[in-house]
């Protein structure tokens, strides 16, 4: 257990150095100079050059980022351009809505898909099926940023059913946890819908109704559980997926997160907080792989971390 | 018909099941008698798996059941609802199956699934329902019952899960117990302890026993009663020993002279004077494992100092259970993976040559695989399947090649025609003709058949049995010929090796080996083959004791001590 979880560590941290290289290779080359977002449309380029100046800015690429690289071991994210604050008490100060957010879309989603999966699975070639998986598909295709204002405008503005937007209370988190939710569950449904069949066609199952147990049991007891087990590596692997659908969502929504932290640095090319959101958000995917890693051997007793 | 005055427990009458058009079993009846034993055999294909899914209520939902009745206790259960239906199941009667291997819940303990069917149909308390599942395993000689409870499914070996299945069919003591090949999937010694512990529960709980099986060894083993199907149609209902004795049916007469029956052959054609074409010394074959940071290196020793020689027109037999090594041994001789010795054929050592060097003595040594039906890639013609070793080793000419594909699918009864099909159009026997083809290709001296013909029915078995003798006159060919059955050894082999452990026993000619065996192992093995005659039914108590089995995983560097051998006759060597 402590070789596995020494090695996981290992490469836990080779993950983040690659992600804050990539990040930060892509942010030099953009085109786009945050010393000209800084110093506004008139200013005289020995402004802007002192801007850079200032900021480091005119350092060779290896330079800004081994000093990047330095205050990050010392737990520095660096200060925003624009906010002139610390990163990482911009990123503290929301991490929790976020994380708030997260766990609620991922448990609608998981409520939603797990669901749908079951019923298309136990229905199989019935119209239930077709219908749940054809709304599956346009679930997984529609873009974020359409679905989440139809549904702002539907289920808040038109239907009244939910605050427009706002934080605070648990009427809040609803909408935006459902939208983050019915979109990812596409995945899950098919997912638990063809891991089920396969399972439902297994010897044990056959075996169970052999012994005479009740359809319910079989499907919850038998038939389930071992369905899941390939779903839940796919939880971790979503956790990155979900924190692009994080940044439009609660940009859409106002909701006080790191996406919507993410968004505005984005539009102003502030890039250590660009950064910094990149960094957690790669700590967060790395975590929920572990995690799911860590939660398989508690259901299948088949796999054995130590062996890996 | 026997005059059987007693009213059945179970009656099936005139039972058919359809498929959408296609009728798959038609017009059934049969009974079954209470405290009796009744066999339904038949080849692949008849519906004797079928109708026992029927009688259970688990058909698939696409049946469909057009006519006939099931009756049991004054009831039809082809008519009963579900819910009644799941009542009787596990409880009046209950069900073991084929795979040991996937028919238990690998998410679940062995306890869990045991405790689960017990609470299903009586309202005991958890202490008692485990009390009943510890008791039940006991009744099926599971060593160490506590700590059995406590496993997973994959924590235990194949004939272990066959016990829990058993013991969790007759949990809650049905008066019927339906066995669907309960002992297919098994290695010979662990059939012969499984059919030993029905015939012991028989007795102690006074079950009837519904058993499904296409082994007629197995037949004349168990049953009072046999059933013959054939297509879904009933070919002959008789007692036992009228059906071994003067079986009616032309079929059962058929079906029952393809039965290869050990201890029937004479002496085999002596080889000695002929050249050697295989030389194998001191074959080694070890699979390193991975270790930890802080473990000593490790590896299975799958197979340890294997020698062996054999000649033009020789079959050498290569027997053992599963996990033995035999079919590394095949392997290995094919180069298909690393091994210490020496393997020369036709005076040409193997060990060490890699890629174009080894391409031309590939010419010379070919393989015939288990599975007819995964070994032929479905997405190629016959054609090219058969085609495809000319290609590699240089026949260009599409001309030539399909000159020689038409030769030898002529060869192994195969016409013409079949060039242009791909490989699902063809039946089992037909597949396993196709790759014989391939394999004979470029016209080698030696072929590896590992397991060639267990995956066929009898007749069909037969069949392929008497094409690769053919062969081997017309050609001269040599075989080594893996098998786990020891009937079909001694029909075809002049020489026997026995392997247990990684190691050979036992080796020599075949009538010696199999008619005066010496090692132990060999003794056990034989005496648990079950016999398709049924003045000779045996007694498998003694097998129900284990053999220790060592572990092959050993330190990466262990030397085994070398196995002494013993001259017993000409020709016939043991392990001392």
């Amino acid at each position: 257990m402590l070789a596995f979880m020494t090695r996981r560590v290992a490469y836990s941290l080779l993950i983040l150095l690659g992600v804050t290289l990539i990040t930060y290779l892509l942010l030099y080359m953009l085109p786009a100079d945050p010393a000209r977002q800084i110093a506004g449309r008139s200013a005289t380029p020995e402004v802007i050059a002192n801007i850079r100046h200032q900021l480091g800015l005119d350092l060779p690429f290896y330079q800004q980022y081994f000093n990047y690289l330095k205050g990050l071991l010392q737990g520095d994210l660096g200060r925003s351009f624009i906010q002139r604050s610390e990163v990482s008490e911009l990123i503290g100060a929301r991490l929790v809505p976020s994380l708030q957010l997260m766990g609620m879309g991922i448990l609608f989603e998981l409520i939603i898909g797990v669901g749908m999966g079951i019923i298309a699975a136990l229905k199989r070639d019935s119209f239930a099926d077709r219908l749940l998986m054809a709304l599956s598909f346009v679930g997984v295709s529609s873009p974020q940023f359409i679905a989440a204002m139809l549904f702002l405008y539907f289920f808040a503005v038109k239907l009244g059913w939910f605050p427009m937007g706002g934080y605070g209370e648990f009427r809040h988190i609803l909408l935006p946890a459902l939208t983050l939710g019915l979109l990812g569950s596409g995945w899950y449904s098919r997912m638990v819908r063809s891991s089920m069949i396969e399972i439902l066609h297994q010897d044990f199952i056959r075996t169970a109704r052999a012994k005479g147990l009740s359809r319910a049991r079989v499907v919850f007891r038998h038939v389930l559980p071992n369905a899941i087990v390939p779903v839940i590596p796919m939880i971790g692997i979503d956790i990155g997926i979900f924190m692009g659908g994080l940044v439009v969502v609660e940009s859409v929504f106002g909701w006080p997160g790191i996406g919507q932290l993410a968004w505005q640095a984005i539009q102003q090319v502030d890039i250590p907080v660009i950064v910094g959101v990149t960094t957690v958000s790669a700590v967060a995917i790395v975590l929920g792989n572990l995690l799911a890693d860590l939660t398989i051997p508690l259901i299948d007793p088949r796999i054995d971390v130590k062996k890996h | 018909m026997t005059a059987e005055t007693s009213r059945p427990l179970l009656s099936v009458e005139r039972l058919s099941i359809e498929f959408g058009e296609k009728r798959v079993v038609s017009d059934l009846s049969f009974a079954l008698h209470s405290g009796k034993t009744l066999c339904i055999t038949g080849e692949s294909g008849s519906g004797k798996s079928l109708t026992s899914l029927a009688i259970m209520g688990l058909l698939p939902k696409t049946a469909r059941l057009p006519s006939g009745a099931i009756m049991f206790d004054g009831k039809d259960l082809l008519r009963l609802p579900e819910r009644q239906m799941q009542h009787l199941r596990g409880q009046a009667i209950g069900m073991i199956f084929q795979e040991p291997m996937t028919s238990l819940n690998p998410l679940m303990t062995v306890g869990q699934q045991l405790e689960e069917t017990v609470r299903r149909h009586e309202p005991l308390s958890r202490r008692e329902s485990k009390q009943r599942a510890r008791a039940m395993l006991d009744a099926v000689r599971v060593p160490n019952v506590d700590k059995r409870l406590g496993q997973y499914p994959h924590e235990l070996s194949g004939g272990m899960r066959q016990r829990v299945m058993i013991a969790m069919a007759m949990l809650c003591q049905p008066r019927v117990l339906i066995a669907d090949e309960p002992t297919t999937a098994l290695d010979v010694t662990i059939q012969a302890q499984i059919l030993e512990l029905m015939r012991e529960l028989q007795q102690a709980f006074g079950t009837t026993l519904l058993m499904i099986t296409h082994d007629m060894g197995v037949v004349a083993e168990m049953a009072d009663e046999v059933v013959v199907m054939n297509q879904g149609l009933l070919e002959e209902r008789a007692p036992v020993r009228t059906l071994f004795k003067t079986p009616q049916a032309a079929y059962t007469k058929k079906l029952l002279a393809a039965v290869p029956v050990l201890g029937t052959m004479g002496k085999p054609v002596s080889k000695t004077k002929e050249p050697v074409v295989l030389e194998v010394k001191d074959l080694k074959v070890h699979f390193p494992l991975r270790g930890g940071w802080f473990e000593e290196a490790r590896a299975i020793h799958a197979v340890e100092n294997v020698s062996f020689t054999l000649r033009q027109g020789e079959t050498l037999g290569i027997v053992g259970e599963s996990g033995c090594g035999k079919s590394t041994t095949g392997k290995a001789l094919m180069n298909m993976l690393p091994y210490e010795g020496s393997i020369k054929l036709l005076g040409r050592e193997l060990n060490g040559l890699k890629g174009e060097a080894l391409k031309p003595l590939r010419q010379d040594i070919q393989m015939i695989f288990q599975d007819p039906y995964a070994s032929l890639n479905p997405r190629k013609t016959i054609l090219d399947l058969v085609g495809e070793p000319l290609l590699i080793h240089g026949m260009k000419n599409l001309k030539l090649r399909t000159e020689r594909v038409v030769e030898l699918l002529e060869q192994v009864g195969l016409s013409a025609e079949a060039m242009e099909r791909y490989s699902h159009m063809f039946s089992g026997g037909q597949r396993q003709r196709i790759c014989i083809a391939r394999a004979l290709a470029l016209n080698p001296k030696v072929i590896i058949a590992d397991e060639s013909v267990s995956a066929l029915d009898v007749s069909v078995q037969a069949q392929v049995l008497e094409l690769l003798e053919r062969l081997q006159k017309e050609y001269q060919l040599s075989y080594v010929f893996i098998s786990h059955d020891m009937a079909v050894v001694e029909r075809l082999c002049h020489r026997v090796a026995v392997m247990f452990s990684g190691q050979i026993v036992e080796i020599g000619q075949r009538d010696q080996v199999l008619g005066n065996p010496q090692h132990p192992y060999t003794q056990r093995l034989l005496s648990a083959v079950p016999m398709p005659d049924v003045d000779r039914r045996k007694d498998f108590k003694s097998l129900l004791r284990d053999i220790e089995v060592p572990d092959p995983v050993k330190p990466r560097n262990y030397q085994i001590p070398r196995q002494a051998y013993k001259a017993i006759g000409i020709d016939h060597f043991v392990a001392v």
